[in-house]
């Protein structure tokens, strides 16, 4: 545990007619160990503060002065003890105390403070950081205006199955609560809006119970299924002076073991892999690690099976010969075994859906194929909100982590597999390599047309990024579901960093502070981070891009640019059809023009390098190249590039 | 006459129009049309398809113009009310004035 530092006051701030010789101290706050100061309120309306008229302040009021060791030191010591990296924030003054205490006693180092201009931010730059680095962020909201900021960026998390570490603010004693603001920043029961979607929320009354319940909540967040989690910071029990110190103890911090399937079940599944005709893997939220994909590697090319790759996390390399992305439909038209590893949506992967007047699936199996499930999804399950999908019919569901489980499914397999099979694989992988290089000569053929479009083809956008990183250690952190899978079907991925995924949820304004959370932890490796940023995502909290310049966050931005919100545009013209009714007039609310905006300018506004708006598709690679020479020297980039829509 | 023939013959006399329509399809009309009508947003600008849609220029890989009447995919119709065939006929000219591209040995960004 650190040990306290000497805190002083600014006597100015304070009045002069007491001293801490006459000081009355009244047991109040949260708990008992809480001992709160009595702070006179301002009045609202009042003449300007800081003068004893303006408080309202007589002679005879009695007030502390120094509180040398705050509640709120204790709470730094907890925090540190967890190991975060950052703290994520726009400031609040119902974690004030936490928040000095993390500069003047914490030092602003692990966790160091990254100013966010929203809380959506924050939260969002949380769950990039966690895709690359493994471990959470801690983020700091009121209880009440922060959290309600950052609870879109909560759901995505959620969704995502990312853990996220939330502090609140929040003033529980409402003898504590400076009249105005105060109050409508308390709240009775702070996590109670997000509760549907964070795995575990504590709101502790003692510094004791902060403790506990901070190592709870961290070892809960980091159990898989990971999931966010929320605990509360009581204003009363950061202000206060800690009592009996030697009687508060920190608890220590062992994560759990990854549930691993168990053997009978891992023999079964491996039974059937290795007597399959055309067995399919499809591996989604599968690579916790980098080892994650070195074991999917082995799984896929021990049985030469082919693997599909959605692009939820970076689970197998994009041009190896196993993998059958680009062919998805057609693989598992062929499937007599389909192993779906940390498949969140298993029904939706298995079935297509058509989005038409009457909507109706079909089956994109064969009803005979046999479907096992590797997931810890099936560990944990809320009600509410519907990101479950729907009840998939497997024969064989591993409730266990997929990543934990693949060591023994390969040891199962191999020691099945015969010259027999062995051989039967090969022609199999044969064929499927074949089909490979023939989707990417495909791809490459496609990305041909519209070469030299204005607006840029997305392809084309695509080919010039990869032109300018190939070199590079390089990490894409955005989704690619919007630019036609682009960077999957061009680029040559092989690493875990080189891919995040992306909302989860699906709430737009997660791409660009996801993308700068995920550059920071990518910064200190040295690798080059490069976002494609679609324009209606960042202009939910632009404000992140004054982040990423204010704390040296090297990130390139390539903006995607086609001036939409273009899926739901396509919505709308989908359903104007149907209506009959014509597409002429169905722009508003959903185009981003009129006046087209200067994402250059602003970006330049916020003191990030940029170039554009770049409408000639042969101005791009300049323009790249001028970003990557910044973005290498540690600094924030940003290209306009006027797009295709998709 | 029974009504069911008489139905028939409409759509013979329909689909002959249409076919006349389409060989003096203006392409100039038929470029802004394939923006105004929305066609850009699935297939691209210039066609060359993507995520939302496949690439029907310089002319559809499976099936004529026509399909965009009764699509039987995820296609949203396009019935004579809100596109006509002499509107149908000007995209049409317009995608065929597409040229195609470039070979893909011949960009170097595509072979790496
Ligand atoms: C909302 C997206 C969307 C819009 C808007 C749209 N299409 Fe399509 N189009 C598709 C999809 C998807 C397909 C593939 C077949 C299917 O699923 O119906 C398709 C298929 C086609 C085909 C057949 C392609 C082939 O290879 O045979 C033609 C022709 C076509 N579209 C023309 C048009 C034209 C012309 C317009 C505008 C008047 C248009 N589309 C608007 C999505 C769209």
């Amino acid at each position: 545990m650190a040990k306290p530092q000497k805190t002083r006051v600014n006597r100015r701030n304070f009045l002069k007619g007491a001293s801490a010789g006459t000081a009355a101290v009244v047991a109040g706050a949260v708990g008992a160990e809480a001992q709160q100061p009595v702070l006179e309120a301002p009045r609202r309306g009042a003449t300007p503060l800081m003068t004893k008229e303006a408080e309202g302040v007589t002679p005879t009021d009695v007030r502390v002065l120094e509180n040398q060791r705050p509640g709120s030191d204790f709470m730094v010591d907890v925090i540190k003890s967890l190991g975060f990296e950052y703290v994520c924030a726009n400031p609040g003054s119902s974690f004030r105390s936490l928040h000095e205490s993390l500069l003047n006693y914490g030092g602003n180092k692990n966790p160091e403070f990254i100013t966010c201009c929203h809380e959506e931010s924050s939260v969002a730059m949380a769950h990039g950081y966690y895709k690359i680095e493994g471990k959470p962020l801690l983020v700091l909201a009121h209880g009440t205006v922060g959290l309600q900021h950052a609870s879109m960026a909560i759901y995505n998390a959620w969704c995502d199955r990312v853990p996220i570490f939330i502090i609140l603010g929040n003033t529980l004693d409402l003898t504590l609560r400076r009249p105005g603001p105060e109050w409508e920043h308390s709240v009775q029961d702070a996590a109670a809006m997000v509760r549907d979607f964070v795995k575990w929320d504590d709101s502790p009354v003692s510094l004791q119970h902060f403790a506990e319940s901070a190592v709870r909540a961290y070892k809960t967040a980091m159990t898989v299924p990971r999931e966010p989690v929320v605990l509360v910071a009581d204003l009363g029990l950061q202000e206060a002076g800690i009592k009996d110190e030697k009687s508060l103890h920190i608890p220590k911090t062992i994560l759990p073991t990854y549930p691993a399937g168990d053997a009978g079940s891992v023999a079964e599944a491996a039974k059937s892999l290795v007597s399959a005709d055309f067995p399919v893997i499809i591996a989604d939220r599968l690579a916790r690690t980098p080892n994650g994909v070195k074991l999917l590697i082995e799984l896929a090319e021990l049985l030469q099976s082919p693997v599909i790759d959605p692009g939820i996390r970076m689970n197998f390399p994009s041009r190896h010969p196993l993998n059958q992305t680009e062919r998805r439909n057609a693989v598992l038209a062929d499937a007599d075994v389909v192993l779906g590893l940390e498949l969140g949506d298993f029904w939706g992967t298995v079935n297509s859906y058509q989005d038409v007047l009457v909507r109706h699936s079909k089956s994109i199996t064969k009803p005979t194929a046999k479907m096992i499930s590797i997931t810890a999804g099936d560990l944990f399950i809320h009600a509410n909100y519907q990101d479950f999908q729907r009840l998939p019919e497997v024969d064989l569901a591993i409730a266990a982590d997929a990543e934990a489980t693949l060591p023994s499914l390969i040891e199962a397999c191999r020691k099945l597999i015969d010259s027999d099979r062995k051989r039967a694989f090969e022609i199999r992988g044969k064929k499927l390599a074949d089909a490979r290089l023939a989707a990417l000569a495909k791809a490459r053929e496609e990305a041909t047309y519209a070469w030299d479009a204005s607006p840029v083809s997305t392809a084309r956008m695509a080919a010039e990024i990869w032109n300018v990183i190939k070199n590079e250690d390089w990490s894409l952190l955005s989704d690619t579901e919007h630019f036609s899978r682009w960077p999957f079907r061009l680029w040559d991925f092989t690493k875990h960093h080189q891919f995040i995924g992306g909302q989860g949820g699906a709430g737009i304004g997660y791409g660009a502070p996801a993308a700068a959370g995920a550059a920071l932890a990518n910064k200190k490796y040295g690798r080059l981070s490069v976002t494609i940023q679609d324009d209606g995502d960042l202009m939910y909290a632009p404000g992140i891009l004054w982040t990423t310049a204010h704390h040296k966050i090297p990130l390139l931005s390539v903006m995607h640019n086609n001036r939409a919100y273009h899926q739901e545009l396509m919505h709308v013209q989908r359903v104007a059809n149907e209506h009959q009714r014509g597409v002429a007039n169905i722009t508003a609310g959903l185009t981003i023009n009129d006046p087209p905006i200067d994402y250059a300018s602003v970006a330049k506004g916020m003191g990030v390098f940029s170039r554009g708006p770049i409408t000639n598709p042969g101005d791009l690679g300049p323009a790249l190249r001028a970003a990557v020479d910044v973005v290498k020297r540690g600094e924030p980039a940003l290209i306009d590039v006027v797009t295709q829509p998709r | 006459m029974k009504p069911i023939r008489a139905y028939g013959m409409l759509a013979l006399a329909v689909s002959v129009s249409a076919l006349l329509a389409q060989e003096g399809g203006n392409a100039e009309n038929g470029k802004r049309l394939f923006a105004e009508e929305g066609c850009y947003q699935c297939h691209g600008y210039a066609g060359q398809g993507g995520g939302a849609g496949p690439r029907i220029a310089p002319r559809p890989a499976n099936s004529g113009i026509q399909y965009i009447r009764r699509p039987t995919g995820v296609m949203p119709p396009y019935t004579t009310k809100v596109l006509s065939d002499s509107a149908l006929a000007d995209i049409r000219a317009y995608l065929g004035t597409i040229q195609p591209p470039r070979p893909v040995k011949d960009i170097p960004l595509l072979n790496q």
